[in-house]
Parts: C-alpha cells; sequence; structure tokens
C-alpha cells in the first residue's frame, strides 16, 4: 500500500513538506476505507458475540454507560466472555451448515466457471465491433433487480411452471420434475445469478491477451487445443481467480436464493444466521456465527494471497 | 423575548409538528387489508399513509427489538405482543383518542387479556385460525373420495402424507404453531413448555417430514391457488384466500379450508403503537379508524379473517360471518386452544427442534 508514495517521491516543484502530506494522504485513503467499513462493523460484531441475551431494546447485555466514566468501561468489559463461541463448538448444527454452505459455494463456483469461461472466450473472440453489444447483454439482467430476476426462476422451475409445461408438450416427461424446493434449483439460481462476476474479469484478461502467442505456439506444433491449454488458460488465469473468488465469496454466505429457491432441508449458514438472530433472538449467538464465517472467508483468501506473492518472487 | 422571536418559534414548532403529522408508517402482515381503506383513511384524515409488510412474527419482532423502527403501528401475533411488552417495545394507548374503542367486542377482549392485561398496549385487529387447506379433487384423488379433510390425521400419519407428497404438501414455518398442534395431535397439552413433552413432536414430525415439501408462511397461499400443492397447513383467512384466487382464475383448482377436528389454534393479531413511534398522533387516528364498524368490516370482507369488532359484524357479508370457516360455531369455539409465550430456554430448544426436523440436522 506504499507504493503509491513512492512514485510521488520524484516529483518535482513542491515543497517537502506537501510532499509529505500528499503521500501520507495517498496512504491514508485505504486505511480510513477499511477502518470504517470493515473494522469498525467487525468490532461492533464481535463485542455483540460477547455478549448475553437479555429481553430488551437491543436484546443483549451489557451495553456500554459511558456516564459512569472508568468504572463504567472496566464494569462492561469485566462482563464480556466466549461462551457464544464455546456454544457453536457444543451443537453439530454449525460446523455442519459451515461445511454445507462452503460445499454448496465450491460447487456452484465450478459449475459457474464451466459456463461463464466459453462465454468469456466467445466474447473475446467476437470482432470488436460487437464486443460492447455483448458486454451489455451480460450486464443488462442488472438492470432487473435480483429479487425479481430470482422470483422469475420460481415461475420457471414450478411444479406448474415454463420449463415443466415446454417438457411435458415436448413429451419428454410424462409427469412435472421437481426441481423448485431442491438444491437443483440453487445451484440454478446461483450460478444465472453470479454468472457475470464470472464472465468480466476472465473477459478482461483474454481480451488482453496477445494473440500473436496463439500463432506463436502453432508454428511451433501445438494443435489448437494444447495452444489453448498451455499459452490462453494460464494467461487468463488471473481472471478466472478473480471470477472465483467473487463467486465463492457471496455464496457462502447466500441467504436469498437458498430460502426462495431451495427446499427446507437446504442447510446454509446464511439461514442458520437468520434463525439465530429472527427465531431465537439470540443476537450474541447470531454474531458469533457471523465473526466465524468472516474468519472462514478471511484465512483461506489471505493464505493465497501469501503464496501468490511466493510465487511472484520466485518467478523474479 | 420579543415578539418576533415569540412568532418565530411558534412558526418553526408549528413547522416541525406538521412535518411530524404528515406521515403515518403501518406495518402490517402481507394479503391482510382491503388497500381501498388505505386510500380512504388518506382521504379522511390529510395523512400520508406509508404501508409496508412482512409475513412472519420474527422479522417484526427483530425490528422491534432492536428499536428505531420508523413504524408508527405495527401488527404482532398475541405471544409476540406479550413479550414485546415485557421488554418494553410499545406504549401505552390513549382511550380518549380511540372513540370507536366501544365498537370491541368483549368475547375477544376477554382472550386477548392474556397477552396483553387490560388491552392496555393493542386493539384486535384480526383473529383466526391455524388449520389445513385442501385441494379437494387431489386430495381425493390420492387418499379416496370418503378420506375426513379436517383430521390432522391427513398430514400427520406418514401412510397418508407418502400418498400426498407428490402433489405437493406446505406446513407454515412457524414452529410456535405446528409444535403445539402436533402436541395436540399426540394428547398432550399443546401450550406444554417442558422440554421433554415438545420433544416427543419430533418423532411425529420426522416421520412425516420427507413428505413435506417446504415450509414457508405466505407462498402457500399462491401455490395453492395455482394448484403446484395440495394440502397447506396454513392460517385461515390466507387458506380462504387461495380459496378465491383460484375461483377468480377459474383454473378448475377447488380449495377448501378446515379447523382440525382434533382442535385447532386460535391466534390473535393485535394493533399497537411502538414506544418510539414518530407519530404517535397519527398512530391513534390509524387505530380509531381501523376500529371504525364500516372499515373493519371491510377489511373482513375482503381477506376472509374474523375480527374483534362486533359493532362491524352487521356489516359483515353473508359469505364471512355465516361461514363458520370464519366466525367458528360454539362446538368448534370450545375445541379451540391458545398458547402463551415461550422462555428463552424453551424457545432455543423449539429453534433448534424446528432446524432439525427442516433439515434433518
Amino acid at each position: 500500500m506504499g507504493r503509491p508514495g513512492l512514485a510521488v517521491m520524484d516529483g518535482h516543484g513542491c515543497g517537502f513538506a506537501g510532499e509529505l502530506m500528499r503521500r501520507a494522504l495517498l496512504i491514508a485513503i485505504p486505511y480510513v476505507w477499511l477502518l470504517a467499513l470493515f473494522l469498525v462493523p467487525f468490532f461492533i460484531v464481535l463485542k455483540i458475540s460477547l455478549s448475553d441475551v437479555e429481553l430488551a431494546i437491543p436484546p443483549y447485555t451489557p451495553t456500554l454507560d459511558l456516564s459512569q466514566g472508568w468504572a463504567g468501561i472496566t464494569d462492561f468489559f469485566s462482563q464480556l466472555d466466549f461462551e457464544n463461541f464455546v456454544w457453536l463448538t457444543e451443537d453439530d448444527l454449525y460446523w455442519k451448515a459451515y461445511l454445507s454452505s462452503v460445499k454448496i459455494a465450491l460447487i456452484s463456483t465450478v459449475l459457474t466457471l464451466l459456463v461463464g469461461y466459453p462465454i468469456a472466450y466467445g466474447m473475446a473472440r467476437a470482432p470488436t465491433e460487437w464486443r460492447p453489444t455483448l458486454m451489455m447483454l451480460v450486464i443488462l439482467p442488472f438492470w432487473t433487480s435480483f429479487l425479481i430476476r430470482v422470483y422469475a426462476w420460481m415461475g420457471i422451475l414450478s411444479n406448474e411452471g415454463y420449463l415443466n409445461q415446454i417438457l411435458l408438450w415436448l413429451g419428454i416427461i410424462s409427469t412435472p420434475l421437481t426441481i423448485l424446493n431442491t438444491n437443483t434449483a440453487v445451484y440454478i439460481g446461483i450460478v444465472y445469478t453470479y454468472l457475470p462476476f464470472m464472465i468480466l474479469p476472465i473477459y478482461s484478461s483474454l481480451e488482453r491477451m496477445d494473440e500473436s502467442l496463439i500463432e506463436a505456439a502453432e508454428d511451433l506444433g501445438c494443435s489448437r487445443l494444447k495452444a489453448f491449454w498451455l499459452v490462453t488458460i494460464p494467461l487468463s488465469r488471473p481472471g478466472i481467480i478473480a471470477g472465483c473468488f467473487l463467486v465463492m465469496i457471496p455464496v457462502i454466505g447466500e441467504f436469498v436464493i437458498p430460502s426462495l429457491l431451495g427446499g427446507s432441508g437446504t442447510l446454509m449458514i446464511g439461514k442458520v444466521l437468520w434463525e439465530e438472530f429472527f427465531s431465537n433472538r439470540d443476537w450474541p449467538v447470531a454474531s458469533a456465527v457471523a465473526v466465524v464465517l468472516l474468519l472462514i472467508l478471511v484465512i483461506p483468501i489471505v493464505l493465497f494471497q501469501r503464496n501468490q506473492q511466493k510465487q511472484t518472487e520466485a518467478g523474479q | 423575548m420579543s415578539i418576533k422571536t415569540l412568532t418565530m418559534t411558534a412558526i418553526v414548532a408549528l413547522g416541525t409538528s406538521a412535518a411530524f403529522a404528515e406521515e403515518v408508517r403501518v406495518y402490517n402482515w402481507s394479503d391482510y387489508i382491503d388497500e381501498d381503506l388505505l386510500k380512504k383513511f388518506e382521504e379522511e384524515t390529510g395523512l400520508t399513509l406509508i404501508y409496508d409488510v412482512f409475513d412472519s412474527n420474527e422479522v417484526l419482532e427483530t425490528k422491534m427489538l432492536a428499536g428505531g423502527s420508523g413504524y408508527d403501528v405495527v401488527v404482532p401475533s398475541g405471544t409476540f405482543l406479550q413479550r414485546q411488552i415485557q421488554a418494553g417495545a410499545f406504549q401505552e394507548l390513549d382511550a380518549a383518542k380511540l372513540s370507536n374503542s366501544g365498537n370491541l367486542w368483549d368475547v375477544i377482549q376477554e382472550r386477548t387479556a392474556g397477552y396483553d392485561p387490560d388491552n392496555a398496549y393493542s386493539i384486535n385487529y384480526m383473529w383466526g385460525t391455524t388449520g389445513i387447506g385442501v385441494n379437494v379433487a387431489k386430495v381425493k384423488e390420492a387418499l379416496g373420495d370418503d378420506v375426513a379433510l379436517n383430521s390432522m390425521d391427513l398430514v400427520l400419519k406418514p401412510e397418508n402424507m407418502e400418498k400426498l407428497a407428490s402433489c405437493g404438501v406446505h406446513f407454515l414455518d412457524a414452529p410456535s404453531e405446528i409444535i403445539p398442534m402436533v402436541l395436540q395431535y399426540i394428547g398432550e397439552d399443546p401450550d406444554s413448555h417442558d422440554k421433554d413433552v415438545i420433544g416427543k413432536t419430533e418423532e411425529v414430525l420426522l416421520g412425516v417430514r420427507p413428505h413435506i415439501q417446504k415450509f414457508h408462511s405466505s407462498e402457500y397461499i399462491n401455490a395453492l391457488a395455482n394448484g403446484d400443492i395440495c394440502v397447506a397447513v396454513g392460517w385461515s383467512g390466507d387458506i380462504l384466500q387461495a380459496r378465491d384466487r383460484a375461483a377468480e382464475a377459474d383454473n378448475g383448482v377447488e380449495i377448501e379450508y378446515h379447523p382440525f377436528a382434533e382442535g385447532s389454534l386460535m391466534w390473535f393479531d393485535q394493533m399497537a403503537i411502538p414506544a418510539d413511534a414518530p407519530n404517535p398522533e397519527g398512530a391513534h387516528q390509524f387505530l380509531n379508524f381501523i376500529l371504525d364498524a364500516n372499515n373493519m368490516a371491510a377489511a373482513s370482507n375482503y381477506v376472509y379473517y374474523a375480527n374483534g369488532n362486533k359493532a362491524s359484524q352487521e356489516f359483515l357479508e353473508e359469505d364471512v360471518i355465516g361461514d363458520p370457516a370464519i366466525y367458528p360455531n360454539d362446538a368448534t369455539m370450545q375445541n379451540l386452544y391458545i398458547t402463551t409465550p415461550y422462555p428463552a430456554k424453551t424457545q432455543r430448544t423449539v429453534t433448534r427442534l424446528w432446524t432439525k426436523i427442516k433439515s434433518g440436522t
């Protein structure tokens, strides 16, 4: 994060103090952003996760009472404990829900990649004048509310829905397929909703690719398939990785799609969180679930980035 | 203080109170009012009405306990109301501002006083039963012509549910209603708060679980009306609305509602004013508007739920007041039971049991 500052170092004509100010400002912006939009909310949730339930407004205790000065603050901290995190380990519901969410997220990321890559490839290989139109077509669904699009799928997938009617009419099936309210419907909904997040980064990395590299590979005796495998795929790797992260991370915590399209048996951590929060009115346990979910999401990303950094360093 | 400052203060004060009086925000259940009434309220009072809807007590309760919901009138059911009163979420009603409160029905008032002592915090909006909605033709096709459509056996006996599974069965996603129902079925006290007694429902529910397509508290209205499902355990008026939507669509679907022969849960939806309501004055105006006999009758005629307004009964249509599924006769009335709120620990047991039943873990 210090890099933008380094570039400013060799600027001319400015006073040293001004230079320092600019540097500090440039470095400060991302930190303030991180603090205000990530760390502060995180600490609020963490604080609630260490509290106890109470029938009151808000429904947990203790609440910070600054009017009593220092005594109030120490009293507040002495009442916090990790009881709720211990509770999460005592009931197998939670880790089962985490695992099931991760599984659903992994499968749907792979499916989205399989569908999204050919589309992105097709777009990048299309004539230049078509590309803005194709790009528009990918983005167009965002102009309609996400909720309405998921509702539309309910109309398509239900027992009396369009899909079953068409299949019945074609004579492919004789009794309607039950798709809505099953995990299949959840996968369909997720792949449909998150597809643009996979296509766009892959497209942008493929579009920048130098096509003469493929020609070179073919001149050197590669078949088209082999050239695709050895040249195109590795060069689009940053796009694939970005796309996979953009799909997988939000899917792990997904709530709307499984609750609208999934059956009651679809176990996901988003739903467990909802139940803790709404049915049990247990904000502290709900917050503990959220904190653990965050750790589950953040740790692999940090490990992955370290690994990437090492690879780049080794490459240099 | 000079006259000028005085006038200025007065103007500012008037300005702010006028700004507050402009809007009344109401948070009510989905499909629960004749929308013409909303326009009528705005015309009569000159207030702007902002009307939002929910479909589960839990969502409303979370908003109430978080505080600062911004709503002036909300409609929790009895047990939820009781708990939220304890949490300090509501303000006492000002009887002087409710000139129509004489219209209320003492029979219902006596029962709601169990949740809200002296009915100090709430008025009854509507009440109903939790029973069964059936697509008559499909159920008879699956189980034979002489099946009892009003028996819990239909939805709690695995051999029946196995045959109904292919045409689709929905249950309410409301443990506080389904668990008492199962307790009633196995001959226990439906209002039991004993963990071991509540635990007995698990076996019954897991037995039929594989044949339940979904637990949801509002989707079944359309699903029944479209013929997507053939049985729903749901709320009286919602199922009657499904019946009417199917009749309007003329799609050959015939829906019936029955309270359970074994006894049904009776519930009450109460209108109350949050403690931090931005416009309590407007909220009282809204409550008084709803208490008007004609308005209340219009709402009931539209949504097919019984109300707690004695004076409105003369304006009710015959297919509402005369329908024992809506206004139960004395025999059915004897058979209805009510429940009280679960304490926090029991609530956790109930929710956990419910998750286990729904998701198998």
